[in-house]
């Protein structure tokens, strides 16, 4: 029963999303930016094909960011600031079931993204190493997962909150939740009890984000440590469903306006 | 069993930076009986627009009980028997009409070919079967009204709510939704809509509920809220080429209100001896008659009356 729903509206944020004119200039840039690689390589001597790879891995994460934070936001924000989620909640649909649809109609868009900007990347490393390099996917896939908790965010902030807002604290929790241990290892040090306790909060609430980072061992192909996959994965999956429970319990007491 | 039960409902918002309190709905109580036309009228702001997203479940009430079909609208279940068209209503513009209705289609999990045998019957029934492919961002407003209908009749409801369905739009527009309404009580549908187009009310609603300040004023059919005003009737006349003037002078004892437009005179008298003594008057100096309309006081004019007793009394705003 509520399949049908939920996958109908995520066919249609999907749909959405790719309407979208913005989109194709990010992913524009994007693959622009994993192409300029190679003169930021031909610049270097040596570690050639290392720096491609640095660079383009560092592309991906950081469009993938800005455009889990673009479609997040907007897709969510457009629906209740153009009162389309009015005829779409009068229909015989749970809120929560709105809310997952959403999600999913972006985790697919975001698929889709960070699968061209992965063939653009790999094309390229191919064609100045002739080396097929699948040891960097699990990078990406590490990318991913953290875009879909950072997109589970930006649809929690925009299930309460304006685009402006949503978009600033998404990228809050982006920049905090590459820092985390930064910020409690210095702030542990603090003789002040409020910043130990302010940082320790931090830590503990806000994802760490560098859970999801595999980007230097895929660079100088060391394997990541036992585990460790798994864990990043079961962590991320674990904090969106939270993060998107929040999100629910939220939009289903809001009224609209 | 009827249509829709609002009892004692309230509404109450907070907004601002001090939470300050704001009654949109003050215990309003209506019945809209199965199979009627049933027309919501109050000027902006009235609480309409908040009524109708209670009914919905678009906000929650802080107090009363609303029902439809005799299950409360808290229940997700009831909106399976129920279409909504919004007011001033947007869509996914990047969406063709055909697909547009197919997404509300799933909504209510019809399955694939009942889907498409509704889409083609309902764009035939709105005339846009031509522009089933056409994004909706390519659409005029009227056009966009029209797909608005379709949607909301998308699952063959039982009851259809409208929400200002006729605001914006130009008589032909208007013509179309009225039409398209009253093919629907033809079909057996009980239809709820708001409105302060009061012309289009009058003429296709069998009850009316009147809504001011948060609350209901009057409610009932046009006879009873309307039937014991003095009627009018208007006359619409012609007269002799050069003789605007001289028909003008001789009507101007009988009627309550006299304009010219061209070679056309209308006269507004108030009872059958001044129409009798005018007809003759017109004709006597060689005029032609054009036309004879019988006009009961209108709801104008009972709202207008609503209104004002409202200021008189210092009632809500």
């Amino acid at each position: 029963m509520f399949a049908m729903r939920i996958k109908a509206i995520a066919v249609n944020t999907f749909r959405e999303a790719i309407r979208d004119k913005i989109l194709y200039s990010l992913l524009f840039f994007a693959l622009m930016m994993i192409g300029s690689s190679l003169l930021v390589g031909s610049l270097t001597l040596g570690e050639y094909t290392k720096i491609i790879k640095d660079v383009g891995l560092a592309a991906i994460s950081l469009f993938g960011t800005l455009i889990s934070i673009f479609v997040g936001i907007t897709l969510v924000n457009k629906e209740i600031d153009r009162r389309t989620v009015y005829t779409v909640l009068s229909k015989p649909i749970h809120r929560w079931e709105f809310i997952l649809g959403k999600y999913g109609g972006l985790a697919l868009t975001l698929a889709v993204e960070v699968a061209i900007m992965t063939i653009g990347f790999l094309g390229l490393v191919y064609y100045v190493s002739n080396e097929v390099a699948i040891g960097l996917l699990p990078a990406i896939g590490l990318i991913y997962l953290e875009l879909l908790l950072l997109t589970a965010f930006a649809v929690l902030f925009s299930s309460f909150s304006t685009p402006m807002l949503s978009g600033l604290f998404t990228l809050s929790v982006f920049i905090i939740g590459h820092l985390t241990s930064d910020i409690r290892l210095h702030g542990g040090k603090s003789e002040s009890y409020v910043v130990r306790t302010i940082s320790n909060v931090m830590y503990y609430v806000l994802p760490n984000l560098e859970n999801f980072n595999l980007k230097n061992q895929a660079v100088h192909n060391v394997a990541p440590a036992a585990g460790h996959l798994e864990f990043a994965v079961a962590y991320g999956i674990l904090y969106a469903t939270m993060v998107l429970m929040a999100a629910v319990v939220i939009f289903q007491g809001r009224d609209f306006k | 069993m009827d249509a829709i039960q609002i009892e004692n409902l309230s509404k109450h918002y907070r907004s601002g930076f001090r939470m300050r309190r704001f009654e949109a709905v003050r215990d309003l109580s209506l019945t809209v009986k199965e199979g009627e036309i049933y027309g919501f009228i109050g000027p902006n702001g009235a609480g309409k627009t908040t009524t109708i997203k209670i009914l919905m479940g678009l906000a929650n009430p802080t107090a009363g009980s609303v029902k439809i079909f005799g299950k409360s609208v808290l229940e997700v279940a009831h909106k399976a028997n129920v279409g909504f068209l919004p007011e001033r209503p947007y869509f996914y513009e990047y969406l063709t009409a055909a697909e547009f209705l197919d997404f509300y289609g799933q909504l209510f999990n019809l399955s694939a070919p009942v889907r498409k045998k509704r889409i083609d019957e309902l764009l035939e029934r709105v005339s846009l079967s031509i522009h089933r492919d056409t994004p909706l961002r390519k659409f005029s407003k009227g056009m966009l009204q029209r797909v608005g209908v379709a949607q909301a009749l998308i699952n063959d409801p039982k009851l259809v709510v409208l929400d200002e369905p006729m605001s914006g739009l130009d008589p032909l527009g208007r013509m179309l939704i009225r039409d398209l309404i009253l093919g629907l009580r033809k079909q057996g549908k009980t239809v709820f809509f708001s409105s302060h187009i009061l012309s289009d009310v009058e003429l296709i609603c069998d009850r009316v509920g009147i809504i001011l300040g948060g609350r209901r004023k009057e409610e009932g059919t046009l006879d009873q809220l309307l039937g014991h005003k003095e009627r009018l009737i208007e006359v619409i006349a012609r007269p002799v080429p050069g003789g605007m003037e001289r028909l003008v002078e001789a009507l101007r004892p009988l009627a309550l209100e006299l304009s010219t437009q061209g070679d056309r005179l209308l006269a507004r008298l108030k009872d059958e001896a001044g129409k009798q003594q005018s007809l003759r008057i017109v004709l006597e100096q060689g005029g032609d008659i054009e036309s004879v309309t019988q006009r009961r006081e209108s709801l104008e004019d009972l709202f207008l009356d609503e209104l004002n007793a409202v200021k008189q009394t210092g009632g809500p705003r």
